[in-house]
């Protein structure tokens, strides 16, 4: 294949990988960004959302489409109200304490992980995907659901930004993040914003989950990987910064598919550690995280 | 004091009843009477209950189940009935040889089956070997035959990718194209193919112009499909593990239904995935290996259907009750066929107990023809002693409506190599 077409590929396959690391870092980067929380959970509720769609898909009788709207409704809301349960009775139980979240959401994710393996087995099923679109190049076909996906998760990175820059909900959770004290003393219920914050993380994570289960299959052990790629995303962008998990999303993104066809995906991954590893050396507060005093 | 404190002091009334109980458990049995001892054959399955061989495990365990039930109707083993002790190896190589440890410490079990992931056998062959327990493997990987593991690991229920491919490869080269591509996972039974199936195709007038591996972890695969360079006339694929269905799938949204090359794929990339999934529509026409045919074909053998019945499949290879639930149904005779070579070679050795093993291993070492029966219903295979391993027939299917259709059978002898290694040489 010539290079024109080779890159083309790679630079879709780059944006898919971008846009679904994208809704999933910036769910991991808010729930850090305002609770201090590093949600070591955050790959099982995106593994949650996929095994939740594998459900609703299944249960609802009709076209495809239909069962996969109702999971993309459904299934992030259900995660969400899985998150908000497990803040309520654990996180804000330890006080919301570093090292102590840590801990609790390693115990989640293994709660998490064999629940699913109890009630949903360790069969990797398939989700119909909505619509089977064939978009055909002059050199290949390429699915038209994979950049159905991309267009989707722009869009609700879109609505994910407006709700934090142009309404109340995102005033109060910004001054949450700057001084929970003083935003308490205000008559800030501190602990429901906190609960639909980790909601809203979690939530992002499976709207992640259900729009790639059609092209990756529901797992239990699916969740590993976009754990791991969103904490170098979120690394990389700087811990907090949306703009920032934006950018390094679209970054790892792009450099994944970009080396993963022209190279080896081993050979992308080993750079995208290294880079973590650059950014944490030269600019330890990411590239565009403030540095904290 | 303690004891009376738990209620442990057995009355008189209990001793006597338990005695009478006991008496007619020893009782009940009659069949297995002839036996010098009643108690029954402990054999230990390692199972890939989850783990990327989950669907495998599923299907293997059901396949062990039915096959235990006949070799019990039948009397069980020298007379005494049979217990198989299913435990969970996560299709992981440090968990399989924990579970041979328990297997032969713990469950004092007579002898080991079942694995049938190539790195689950690399890595617990050698334990077996340390802990002298015959293991047989229902694994394809030429490593057994290679001369790799001990004298205590055999693979008489299934035959290995080298034979497998050795045998079909002359097929491919005449009937689909002489310049194939490779895509095969990046592990073992991924070597085992490009080792094998490279000369086998040199050999029959054709080249392998590509080899593109994949690392096992891999879920989405259309990164790779550019590779395949465009004069390419066959393309191979074997893929395991649940990452399969999108393989295959994409592998048709980059091709689509224009011009493409042919297809031949060995069904692990398909095992336990109905066919007629939405995505696969791609694959009418082309070309599959079947180690024994998931759809029931015309000229099936006459124990074909007793066979289905027993493990609970229908004439489409899905679940009897659920027919969402398709089987691994071109593997899965290995189990059954291994379960009754166990039998057999317990009764050709007079097998009494755990001391008898060395015995049990030289009586499977001294089989040859397995003869087409209930007992290998796949179809008549030959055993070698020497290499452990044992050769028989492959299928040839091609999709045609969504199903599986048989267009060619190979010979035995198409895929029979010179012997790599000499087990019986070496030393128990």
């Amino acid at each position: 294949m010539d290079f024109g077409p080779f890159l083309l590929l790679a630079l879709m396959e780059g944006l898919v990988t971008a846009a679904v690391l994208a809704l999933t870092a910036v769910g991991l980067a808010l729930v850090f960004g305002v609770m201090r929380v590093v949600n070591v959970a955050h790959g099982e509720f995106f593994m949650l959302g996929a095994v939740a769609a594998w459900f609703v898909t299944t249960w609802i009788p009709g076209p495809p489409a239909l069962g996969f709207i109702a999971a993309l409704v459904l299934c992030p809301l259900l995660v969400a109200s899985v998150a908000a349960l497990a803040d309520t009775l654990v996180l804000k139980r330890l006080n919301y304490d570093p090292d102590a979240t840590i801990v609790a959401t390693i115990g989640l994710l293994y709660i998490l992980q064999q629940a699913a393996l109890s009630l949903y087995g360790p069969d990797a099923r398939p989700v119909e995907a909505p619509f089977t679109l064939r978009v055909q190049f002059p050199w290949f076909g390429y699915s038209g659901y994979k950049l159905a996906v991309i267009a989707a998760a722009a869009v609700i990175l879109a609505g994910v930004w407006l709700l934090l820059a142009r309404t109340k909900i995102g005033l109060v959770m910004r001054a949450t993040q700057i001084d929970r004290e003083t935003a308490r003393a205000f008559g800030i219920n501190v602990d429901r914003v906190y609960a639909g914050v980790f909601a809203l993380g979690a939530g992002l994570a499976a709207v992640a989950a259900v729009l790639i289960v059609p092209i990756q299959q529901a797992h239990y052990l699916m969740g590993h990987d976009p754990l791991l790629l969103s904490f170098i995303v979120v690394i990389i962008g700087g811990l907090g910064s949306l703009r920032g998990t934006l950018v390094a999303a679209l970054l790892i993104g792009l450099s994944d598919g970009v080396i993963s066809v022209f190279f080896s995906p081993t050979l992308a991954k080993i750079l995208a550690t290294l880079f973590v590893a650059l950014v944490l050396v030269f600019r330890p507060q990411g590239l565009m995280g403030r540095r904290t005093a | 004091m303690t004891s009376r404190l738990i209620g442990l002091t057995p009355s008189r009334r209990t001793v006597l009843g338990g005695l009478a109980a006991s008496g007619a458990a020893l009782a009940l049995p009659a069949r297995f009477a002839s036996a010098q001892s009643a108690a029954p054959i402990k054999l230990g399955f390692q199972l890939h209950r989850t783990g990327i061989g989950a669907a495998y495990g599923r299907w293997y365990e059901r396949t062990a189940q039915a096959a235990l039930k006949l070799v019990n109707e039948a009397g069980g083993i020298n007379g005494r009935p049979v217990e198989i002790l299913f435990e969970d190896d996560g299709t992981d190589p440090k968990r399989g040889a924990e579970v041979m440890e328990k297997f032969a410490s713990q469950s004092n079990c007579d002898a080991v089956f079942g694995a049938l992931f190539s790195h689950v056998v690399v890595g617990t062959a050698p334990r077996a070997g340390e802990l002298k327990m015959p293991y047989l493997v229902c694994s394809e990987g030429h490593h057994v035959a290679s001369g790799k593991m001990n004298r205590w690991t055999l693979q008489p229920g299934i035959t290995d990718v080298k034979s497998q491919v050795q045998a079909m490869a002359p097929w491919i080269s005449e009937t689909l194209g002489k310049k194939v591509t490779m895509i095969f996972p990046d592990y073992a039974f991924g070597h085992d193919h490009r080792d094998a199936f490279v000369p086998a195709i040199q050999a029959a007038g054709g080249e392998v112009i590509e080899q593109i591996a994949i690392p096992p972890t891999e879920t989405s695969f259309t990164r790779y499909l550019p590779r395949i360079p465009a004069e390419t006339e066959v393309i191979y694929h074997v893929m395991v593990g649940p990452a399969v269905l999108t393989f295959v799938k994409e592998l048709g949204e980059f091709y689509g239904s224009g011009d493409r090359p042919q297809i031949f794929g060995f069904i692990d990339s398909l095992e336990a995935v109905n066919i007629a999934s939405p995505g696969l529509e791609f694959l009418e026409g082309t070309h599959f290996w079947e180690g024994h045919c998931r759809y029931l074909q015309e000229d099936a053998g006459e124990h074909e259907a007793a066979y289905r019945a027993a493990v609970g499949v229908d004439d489409t290879g899905a679940s009897l009750s659920d027919a969402k639930d398709v089987s691994t149904y071109a593997h899965m005779f290995s189990v059954w066929e291994t379960l009754f070579i166990l039998k057999a070679g317990m009764e050709a050795a007079g097998y009494q107990g755990p001391a008898d093993r060395q015995k049990l291993v030289e009586a499977i070492e001294a089989m040859t023809d397995m003869p087409y029966g209930i007992e290998h219903p796949q179809g008549a295979k030959t055993f070698n002693g020497k290499t452990h391993q044992v050769f028989g027939l492959q299928y040839i299917s091609k999709v045609e409506g969504g199903k599986l259709v048989k267009v060619h059978t190979t010979a035995l002898e198409d895929g029979m190599y010179p012997d790599e290694a000499d087990y019986t040489a070496m030393s128990f």
